[in-house]
């Protein structure tokens, strides 16, 4: 079975944060090259009520869901997780590209459209049967979401969910990530 | 009363400190990495850090944090969001869409880069600049010259950790630092 959980419409009814969240990110168009629209949420950071509506939404939902640990993927991640595992009294662990983490990590690589890519994680972040949730600014491929769910597998984590702001057309009407439900606020803005 | 004060800052700070890894020869030989990824493992450690940011900068009509990427987007946004302010992330060259501004700085071998939106500023706005640490100071003296060139006010610069033996602090334009751990 296949889902995404796209909150935009309950019973035909828009949550107004939600609609001041899609618009306040900026599309650029071809960004970083020609032909891909990039949605750019740094125009939601200018906004802080809009900002911290994202935060809580995203709190509301994992209160209760025993989460220990947020981890978020460079850069972005970084900037949304963190508000979340403060507010959950949970961990964060940065998932890092490589070369960036000092000490001991795991690695996982990834396929690009043209090349691999690789996510780092520190050994020790996280204990095995931890409840984890990943976080990341914009799902589009899932190719980076992938390898993070993958880092926090292979020691023993059980991640609950990722969760995104944006994610791009081809979630909408579900799609799972390595079993893992994927959690989007708002699809992309064309 | 004031005593309680500084002894309950005292146990927040010391928790910090301690939380803090060091890892020798990285990124290479000879420098002893200042790690905060184990402070952001402790979450009353973390929580602490914040809010000790939180209460030097309440009140003071600070509209905008700017965050040092990367590390600077850990501790930025929290304190950004706790005191009502924007958040503005000031990044390595070419990772900002649209239109920005650029400001180089000296590193030990060669120079490197950081950028800030065209328009995340307004002139007259009151803003921090938010990293994880200080060393020499020459990426926060960007980050000053980016939002001033914008027509902000700086009116300090915050950090987990400073190595005051890199003299960082006299070289930030005049502008205050205000640190919670030093590491020798």
């Amino acid at each position: 079975m296949k889902e995404v959980v796209m909150l935009e419409e309950e019973n035909g009814v828009v949550d107004p944060r939600l609609q001041a969240i899609k618009a306040a990110i900026r599309v650029v168009p071809h960004f970083p090259k020609p032909g891909i629209m990039f949605n750019d949420i740094t125009t939601m950071l200018l906004r802080p009520k809009v900002f911290k509506d994202a935060v809580e939404i995203f709190v509301d939902r994992y209160r209760d869901m025993s989460i220990s640990a947020v981890a978020g993927v460079e850069a972005r991640g970084f900037i949304f997780g963190p508000p979340i595992a403060l507010a959950l009294g949970a961990k964060f662990i940065p998932l890092r590209k490589p070369k960036k983490l000092p000490g001991e990590v795991i690695s996982e690589s990834y396929v690009l459209e043209y090349g691999t890519d690789s996510l780092e994680m520190h050994v020790g972040a996280v204990q095995p049967g931890e409840r984890v949730i990943i976080i990341d600014d914009l799902v589009a491929t899932g190719g980076t979401l992938c390898a993070a769910i993958n880092l926090l597998e292979r020691v023993g984590a059980d991640v609950v969910e990722c969760a995104c702001l944006i994610g791009l057309p081809k979630f909408k009407g579900g799609c799972w990530l390595n079993g893992k439900p994927v959690y989007v606020l708002v699809d992309c803005r064309q | 009363m004031a005593v309680c004060e500084d002894k309950k800052q005292d146990t927040r700070i010391q928790r910090i400190a301690s939380s803090i890894r060091v890892v020798p020869d990285f990124p290479k030989k000879g420098i002893m990495f200042q790690d905060i990824t184990t402070l952001l493992l402790d979450p009353k450690a973390f929580k602490d850090t914040v809010d000790l940011f939180v209460e030097q900068y309440t009140g003071r009509g600070i509209s905008v944090v700017a965050g040092v990427e990367a590390r600077g987007f850990i501790f930025g946004p929290p304190i950004a969001l706790a005191i009502g302010a924007k958040f503005v992330p000031l990044r390595k060259p070419r990772k900002l869409p649209g239109e920005v501004i650029s400001e180089n700085y000296i590193l030990e071998y060669g120079s490197d880069c950081l950028e800030m939106h065209v328009g995340a500023v307004q002139p007259g706005e009151r803003a921090l600049v938010v990293d994880d640490l200080i060393a020499t100071g020459g990426t926060l003296c960007a980050a000053i010259s980016l939002l001033e060139r914008a027509g902000a006010e700086v009116l300090e610069c915050a950090c987990v950790i400073e190595l005051p033996e890199l003299k960082g602090r006299g070289r930030l334009n005049g502008k205050p630092l205000y640190v919670l751990v030093e590491s020798h």
